[in-house]
């Protein structure tokens, strides 16, 4: 080990060391403890400064790590998210009393496996990352302990969660012992050199390691935990559940296939295609009789999902290039929704129904507003990046001239038309309907930043795109 | 005298296992289990990594699975209910599914074999040795070692958080 | 492995079989004598000369027990945990050496069983596995005394074992290996390591008192809590077997705190090696005086100290021996990383 490795991996001993602090501060301090959240902050701040402080780009740790342009991308996105996931959970806490540091410390925790997965370039680094990040949503699942709901999605989370990780290790153990390697180039080389024990054996390791991510990303059919899990958890966890592994899944997910088995395409397309137009279709159609605005965002956040598949499944520069877009923009977009439905939630999880939203524009113009923003970008409108976000994906799809992809884009199109309805639904309530009640709703002032990013990339990003492009281009470019 | 002892310990190690997934009773499930983990140290003594047998003893054996123990008794889990028969006609896609799984898994487990067999593993020199996975622990595996820290870290937290009753 | 190898092999397995069964009789007579010296009376004196066969008595009583099997027992565990707890009781002491190399007819013999490169942790291993016994014993009995006992045994080992191994690290740091012939010849170079690392050797010291089940440690045979613990349904000889495993375990748990603190069959100021036979004969006996000398602390402490309560017994495990355990091995890194 060098000063250069560690160098490398110093945001996430920023992250871990904070965390720790976190720890220590929820044993000294007593209530109230405002200044959890501004520490957790200020850590994410560090991790973020030493992030373009040491533009150090390479494999580090004899390889079991790569910084480029796709990891420092992935972390802005990563480290923002956890930053929303800290406002939001400021005032959502304090509402119920359970303002705690441990809440902060597993949020950065998590933070840091996402990281990891971003950087990994060798599959143990990959798993511990996954791991790193699936333990502290376990535990912050079921952070409402006195909840049976909470307790309910927590266990349901972890039983599945620890089946995925059991097949995602079968597949890692699979290809270990055909190719002899972990490390994502070797793994390549040992395909395409033909020096792999079994072919068959090869493709059973990534057979199991897709049932990891498909778990890990909610593709249908394994998505069955996420509306549980979704409405289960706290919502500010749930803003956090499905932006952040989302992500960190997709990326990494994207990043294998593209290193290591975009030589096999031939072998697998066929199913990662049924898996992507299965998830938008039952994403989409599952998403239209929901009434409760957290099941409908998991279940519009699966959908997203399946266009996402999209991107992996063509694997070009261009769709790699679109899949960076639309991570970032999807990621603020639904980390705001859920913010704003946090932020409506009454105590003991009360008006999560549509109802709940009626005549809202009229008791809080500006939540009304943003939650209108995102369900927009969400359904994928012009001028907002939602749009340009989809567009790239399925530009690049089509691009290819393979017919498949061009269906599957059909397929995707049809399903945003789908969409429409239900993400505007909520809205048709908020403006259009009168409210139960007309008291104005308190608003927190902590979590306005949250919003304000919000606005400022689905709707600057959406007219002035340049900047998110070139960093998105960048990103991409490290793949290849 | 090696091959008797790897077929005697492999066709214990099996019989335990299928014993841990077909019996009903829980807590003879953990025994067998526990079984067929001294049979895997066997194993590995057998291949001179005695330092991962002795592992699999310590860690696998007497810790993980005396809390498996804990946690069954302590429960007081009932012995399960009578299977209803794995062919039922109601369970064809059981069947099927099975079917399916064990004929793809003894096709990998072919291929797998037969290409040992044409391109033998090399025998490593003190392979498996106290001082060989201690360096390779802190040399080449730094990171994943301490990234496994952090994560036992975090498991700590979660136990304690969830367990504690007042907190 | 030529015809002497094996031969002597076979000698050493049996006297050192042989040995332990000795030294258990001995034990259980000398438990009851010095017991009853401490308390300032009598204990068992009249069977042989000054009680001498009184073990020997009380072992024929329980063969010729008539043996009962209650009947809400399961059968098949309740017939296996005696026999789970005896076999790795017996066969923990294999690695630990008793004395200097013997040179018989141009052979050297090491006075040990067996000389593997992982003799510590083989140990470990072993005592790991004879939890089994006790929970096992306590569960299939079907009433609830035995079944608290099983389940605070498999606690508190648990917890213990973790002290334990902590205080072992310390040692091996220093020695370098993880055989009790590295550990010892480095503690006959240089001095005992329960002068260079004491912490080390009162936390094991304490982890081997609660990993034997020994006042004031023994929460799983709590007599007035919980009758007799794990074994109150076991009568005659499968009581036996738990009451003779339990010795062997306080045997093998004092050779073992010999070896790793007070230099094993290392006799201060004497080069045994040197000396040819004298030389095996008395870091033989320097061996065994010492090994007296901890079975006697053991009964010693046993009518010293009072029982911990369970919750006093997890707090001093996790609270004060694991930490120590840590700064013990910071402390031995810190020393090893500055005269480096």
């Amino acid at each position: 080990m060098s000063w250069s490795d560690l160098n490398s991996t110093l945001p996430e001993l920023a992250l871990a060391v904070t965390a720790l602090i976190l720890l220590i501060l929820e044993v000294v301090k007593e209530p109230p403890r405002a200044q959890f959240a501004w520490t957790a902050l200020g850590g994410i701040a560090l991790a973020l400064v030493l992030e373009f402080a040491l533009p150090i780009e390479g494999q580090f740790y004899n390889g079991m790590i790569a910084l480029d342009h796709f990891s420092r991308f992935l972390n802005v996105i990563f480290m923002i998210t956890a930053a929303g996931a800290v406002l939001i959970a400021v005032p959502y806490l304090r509402k119920s009393l359970e303002e705690r540091g441990e809440y902060y410390a597993l949020l950065l925790f998590a933070t840091i496996g996402m990281m990891f997965m971003a950087k990994a370039h060798d599959l143990t680094i990959l798993f511990l990352g996954l791991e790193l990040l699936s333990i502290p949503l376990y535990i912050l699942v079921g952070f409402y302990r006195h909840r049976v709901r909470s307790n309910e999605a927590s266990l349901k989370y972890l039983l599945l969660g620890a089946f995925s990780t059991g097949f995602f290790l079968f597949g890692i153990a699979l290809l270990y012992g055909s190719t002899g390697a972990t490390h994502y180039d070797a793994i390549r080389q040992a395909i395409v050199s033909d020096g792999q024990l079994s072919p068959a054996m090869t493709l059973a390791g990534f057979g199991l390691l897709l049932v990891g991510f498909a778990f890990k990303v909610a593709l249908v059919p394994f998505h069955m935990y996420a509306p549980d899990v979704y409405e289960g958890a706290p919502t500010a966890i749930t803003a956090f559940l499905s932006t952040g592994p989302k992500v960190a899944g997709f990326a990494a997910f994207l990043k294998v296939i593209i290193t290591s088995f975009a030589v096999t395409t031939q072998h697998w397309w066929g199913i990662v295609w049924v898996l992507a137009a299965l998830t938008m279709t039952v994403g989409n159609v599952t998403a239209i009789r929901q009434d409760n605005l957290k099941r409908m965002l998991a279940f519009s956040s699966v959908a997203h999902a399946g266009y996402l598949a999209v991107a992996v499944l063509v694997g070009t520069y261009d769709s790699a290039f679109g899949m960076m877009f639309y991570l970032a923009v999807y990621a603020v977009t639904t980390l705001g929704a859920f913010g704003v439905v946090a932020l409506i939630e009454g105590e003991e999880e009360t008006s999560l129904e549509i109802d709940g939203y009626r005549g809202l524009a009229r008791r809080s113009p500006f939540l009304a507003a943003i939650f209108t923003l995102a369900m927009v970008s969400l359904a994928g409108f012009p001028p907002t990046a939602g749009f340009l976000g989809k567009y790239f994906v399925f530009s690049a799809a089509v691009d290819t001239g393979n017919t498949w992809n061009i269906w599957l884009v059909v397929i995707a199109i049809l399903n945003s038309l789908i969409s429409v309805y239900y993400y505007l639904r909520p809205v048709v309530a908020m403006y259009m309907q009168e409210p139960a009640d007309e008291t104005p709703l308190p608003m927190s002032r902590v979590a306005v930043p949250v919003f304000l990013v919000l606005v400022l990339i689905v709707l600057g990003f959406g007219i002035f795109p340049m900047m998110l492009v070139k960093s998105g281009v960048a990103a991409a470019g490290s793949l290849f | 005298m090696t091959t008797i002892l790897f077929y005697l310990f492999s066709a214990l190690l099996l019989g335990a296992a299928l014993f841990v997934v077909l019996n009903r009773n829980p807590i003879y499930s953990v025994v067998g289990l526990v079984f067929a983990f001294m049979n895997l140290a066997a194993m590995y003594f057998l291949l001179e990594a005695y330092f991962i047998g002795v592992l699999q003893v310590l860690v696998y054996a007497g810790a993980i699975m005396v809390l498996f123990l804990f946690v069954v008794m302590l429960l007081n889990v009932q012995p399960d209910r009578p299977h209803p028969g794995l062919i039922h006609p109601d369970r064809w896609w059981f069947g099927i599914m099975a079917l399916i799984f064990v004929s793809l898994f003894l096709l990998l487990i072919g291929q797998g074999v037969r290409a040992l067999l044409t391109s033998p593993a090399e025998d490593a020199a003190g392979m498996g040795s106290v001082a060989d996975v201690g360096e390779a622990l802190f040399t080449s595996f730094l990171l994943p070692f301490e990234i496994a820290s952090l994560l036992l870290t975090v498991a700590l937290i979660g136990t304690v958080f969830l367990a504690k009753k007042k907190v | 492995m030529d015809t002497f190898d094996l031969l002597a092999t076979i000698i050493k397995v049996v006297i050192v079989f042989v040995t332990i069964l000795v030294t258990i009789i001995i034990l259980g007579l000398a438990e009851r004598r010095v017991s009853g010296f401490m308390q300032y009376r009598l204990g068992p004196n009249r069977v042989g000369p000054w009680g001498l066969l009184q073990t020997v008595a009380d072992g024929i009583k329980f063969l010729f027990k008539e043996d009962i099997i209650p009947d809400n027992v399961n059968r098949p565990i309740y017939l296996l945990a005696p026999v789970i707890t005896m076999i790795p009781a017996f066969m923990t002491f294999a690695v630990i050496p008793f004395g200097v190399p013997l040179e018989i007819a141009g052979h050297t013999v090491k006075l040990q069983v067996a000389d593997i490169n992982i003799g510590l942790l083989y140990i470990l291993a072993l005592t790991s596995v004879g939890v089994y016994g006790l929970v096992l014993a306590g569960w299939s009995a079907g009433s609830k005394y035995p079944l608290l006992g099983g389940l605070r045994s498999s606690a508190q080992l648990i917890s213990y074992e973790l002290a334990m191994g902590l205080a072992i690290v310390g040692v091996i740091m220093v020695s370098g290996g993880l055989t009790f012939n590295e550990i010892i010849t480095h503690q006959q170079a240089t001095s005992w390591n329960f002068w260079k690392q004491p912490l080390a050797a009162l936390v094991f010291l304490v982890a081997m008192f609660a990993e034997t089940n020994r006042l004031p440690f023994d929460l799983t045979e709590a007599e007035q809590e919980l009758v007799g613990g794990y074994h109150t349904e076991y009568s005659s000889f499968k009581f036996l077997m738990f009451y003779m495993s339990e010795y062997a375990n306080v045997i093998t748990a004092s050779g073992f705190m010999v070896c790793l603190f007070f230099g094993g069959w290392d006799m201060p100021f004497i080069d045994e090696k040197a000396l040819g036979h004298w030389g095996v004969v008395l870091s033989v006996l320097a061996f065994v005086s010492k090994v007296g000398f901890f079975l006697f602390l053991y009964i010693w402490v046993r009518w010293t100290f009072p029982r911990f309560r369970y919750d006093q017994l997890m707090r001093l495990g996790w609270k004060v021996l694991l930490p120590l355990g840590l700064v013990n091995i910071f402390a031995v890194g810190l020393w090893m990383a500055l005269r480096a």
